[in-house]
């Protein structure tokens, strides 16, 4: 058993928790401004899919972070208009673009690359393994520094507190939230580059397979601070990698492990937070209503 | 009047979505008209055009009402996946534990599955209740957590539906599968608990079209939630607790118990896919087999406006629509089926920022919000 937990547990776990950490804390930006974003599922797989087809177009993968942050930020604009816009139910147009980003890149892929919804290979050259990391290891100071620091930041907290307050004090509510939103995007963005040029070569169909979930289950764990999340984001990227380390390894008896019960523990203590059984989680408190000026 | 006005916007936003839609198709390099062509005229031939269908709009009929009745208590239920994968194993479970499935290995020994041989009248019955049993009280959990702990329904259904496929891959993996079966798969179910395709008594719908008697148990169940919803006074209680929690609260009724109810009614009928796919089609329960059902399930509530007629309605069309992407797949020259998810997608963005049409229309009159 002993051989199981090893260095190379931990640099998986960090490999793994990295596309976590990124849409974690593109969340964070949105929610802690006030807006819902379940959508995090569905703009790391925008941002998987851009960085993995202008990679391939541009062969670089620089030009193909920026367009997947470009594209990440652009999807998340359609969440933003409808929510802060057009005041949508802020779940419901989040589950819009999540199906919206099952569709879309298949779409195109089989358009263009004519697969049924996967871009081509891109040569190992051009991959960007570990740039991503650094850049997650780096947001969570700059997260930090900007939230709590900065006069933006200070904004930013207080449309999602307190929106009436911070619109007396003469702070353009819906400004703060439609950039809180597109940094979301941006950074969900890099986190499905990094699955699709980072962590493989290729964009698949639904490959962020529920990690903008996760994500999202680790912002709350982390109770909507960037330190914490960043545990969180390691915790399930932890348990990510253990379930991949047991898959097929036979206990004494020769029975397998099954690996499910591992796989769901992200899952449940995010429940359990939030039910309030290890202490507490508190949202945002104008998170998810959609402000309207008093006329 | 008021029906027109009623339907006057879902309209709108599937006549936009179509544009929209249309325009991407454009794009890619397809004629749209002939995409659309394609589309809605493979699905409205008969017999197989319809019989498949309604049979794909079957389990979004169940989905869509789970999400309607959620949504009237003014919960959101993003659970049904995870409700419909519990409640089709289950279902699976009871019909192969009590329908006597006995499957041979290798060597030709048999392996006995189900100790007991349940006749259809009854095993069947078992079979459906345990689906709408188990479906509902996976949503009574999350509801349970929000009336207890303020949990919010959103998050902790998201969290149940990992948690749901991941224990249902579990019990499939290792106590159901055949041995040796490649497949994620549960063993057969007992054919005593199988229920008759619609095809073996309407005349003219052959029997090798998959729908089934399940189809009848959806629209039963649209005009079963129009009765308790309108008609009893849970539902008026589930009603009054979405329109307005805390005058429901003053007026007497128990908003925690009526948002547990809500789940627990949202979770059974969910639960009821599970009758369609595993007694009506499959025989067995196929691991992951949910085309995102759960989600569709809220475009066609939102698309029906929470209301029984609607939602068969939306969920005809968005059958239509998965019905059409399949021949649309294979028959144009760029377009995929991938088209589909696109034009559910729009939809729901149109629907949700209803604001986007109301301003333009309010100006003359139309438009205007119903009462609930």
């Amino acid at each position: 058993m002993s051989d199981l937990f090893n260095v190379g547990l931990l640099l998986s776990a960090m490999r793994l928790a990295t596309p976590l950490l990124l849409a974690a804390l593109g969340g964070l930006f949105s929610e802690r401004a006030g807006v819902i974003n379940i959508a995090l599922e569905g703009l790391m797989l925008a941002g998987a899919f851009t960085a993995a087809a202008m990679t391939w177009w541009a062969g670089s993968p620089l030009v193909g972070l920026v367009s997947a942050v470009l594209a990440g930020a652009a999807i998340a604009g359609v969440h933003a208009v409808a929510c802060i816009r057009y005041r949508a139910d802020q779940v419901v147009s989040g589950t819009a673009i999540n199906i919206l980003m099952l569709g879309v890149p298949a779409l195109l892929s089989g358009a263009f690359f004519l697969s049924s919804g996967s871009t081509p290979q891109v040569p190992e050259k051009n991959l960007m393994p570990y740039t991503p990391i650094v850049i997650a290891a780096l947001l969570v100071p700059l997260t930090y520094y900007v939230l709590y620091y900065t006069p933006f930041g200070l904004r930013l907290r207080a449309v999602g507190e307190n929106p009436e307050a911070a619109d007396a004090a003469g702070v353009s509510v819906k400004r703060m939230r439609y950039a809180a939103v597109l940094i979301s995007g941006a950074l969900a963005g890099i986190g499905g580059a990094y699955l699709s040029i980072g962590q493989s070569s290729l964009f698949t169909r639904n490959m962020s397979a529920g990690r903008g979930f996760i994500a999202l289950a680790a912002l709350i764990f982390g109770k909507w601070r960037p330190v914490q999340t960043m545990l969180a984001c390691l915790l399930f990227g932890f348990t990510e990698a253990v379930a991949i380390q047991l898959q097929g390894v036979h206990l004494f008896g020769g029975e397998e492990i099954p690996t499910q019960f591992v796989q769901i523990i992200p899952y449940v203590l995010t429940i359990v937070v939030l039910a309030g059984f290890i202490g507490t989680s508190r949202a945002p408190r104008a998170l998810g209503i959609p402000y309207q000026k008093e006329k | 009047m008021k029906l027109l006005r009623e339907l006057l916007f879902p309209v709108i936003a599937v006549l936009v979505a179509f544009v929209v839609g249309g325009i991407i198709v454009w794009i890619i390099g397809d004629n749209p008209f002939e995409v659309y062509g394609l589309l809605l005229g493979s699905a409205l031939t008969w017999p197989d055009g319809i019989g498949y269908t309604l049979f794909y709009a079957t389990p979004l009929i169940f989905t869509g009402l789970a999400v309607a009745v959620a949504f009237r208590c003014g919960l959101l239920n993003i659970g049904a996946e995870g409700q419909l994968y519990v409640a089709a194993f289950a279902c699976a479970w009871v019909s192969i534990k009590l329908g006597g499935t006995v499957i041979k290995d290798f060597s030709g020994n048999p392996i006995t599955y189900g100790g007991m041989s349940l006749p259809a009248v009854v095993l069947v019955p078992v079979a459906v209740l345990t689906a709408m049993a188990v479906g509902g009280a996976w949503g009574a959990i999350p509801g349970w957590l929000k009336a207890r702990f303020g949990a919010h329904e959103v998050i902790t259904t998201i969290m149940m539906n990992f948690i749901a496929v991941a224990l249902v891959s579990y019990f499939t993996q290792y106590y159901y599968k055949a041995p040796g079966d490649p497949i994620m798969e549960s063993v057969p179910i007992g054919a005593a608990a199988h229920i008759p395709r619609l095809g073996s008594f309407v005349p003219g719908l052959p029997e090798r079209l998959p729908l089934n008697v399940a189809f009848l148990l959806a629209i039963l169940a649209c005009v079963l939630v129009y009765v308790f919803l309108w008609r009893t006074k849970w539902g008026y209680e589930i009603r009054a607790t979405g329109a307005n929690p805390s005058a429901a609260e003053y007026g007497g009724i128990s908003v925690r118990k009526q948002i547990v109810l809500a789940m627990a009614v949202s979770g059974a009928l969910a639960g009821m896919v599970g009758i369609n796919e595993v007694l009506g089609y499959r025989y067995r329960y196929y691991h992951e087999f949910s085309a995102n059902y759960g989600f569709t399930g809220i475009a066609v509530a939102l698309l029906g406006r929470n209301h029984p007629v609607g939602v068969f309605l939306a969920a005809l069309l968005f059958g239509m629509l998965i019905r059409g992407g399949i021949f649309v797949d294979a028959f144009s020259q760029h377009v995929t089926k991938d088209l589909v998810e696109v034009l559910q997608a729009i939809v729901i963005l149109f629907v949700a920022a209803e604001a986007l049409f109301r301003g333009p229309f309010s100006k003359y009159g139309l438009l205007k919000r119903s009462k609930v």
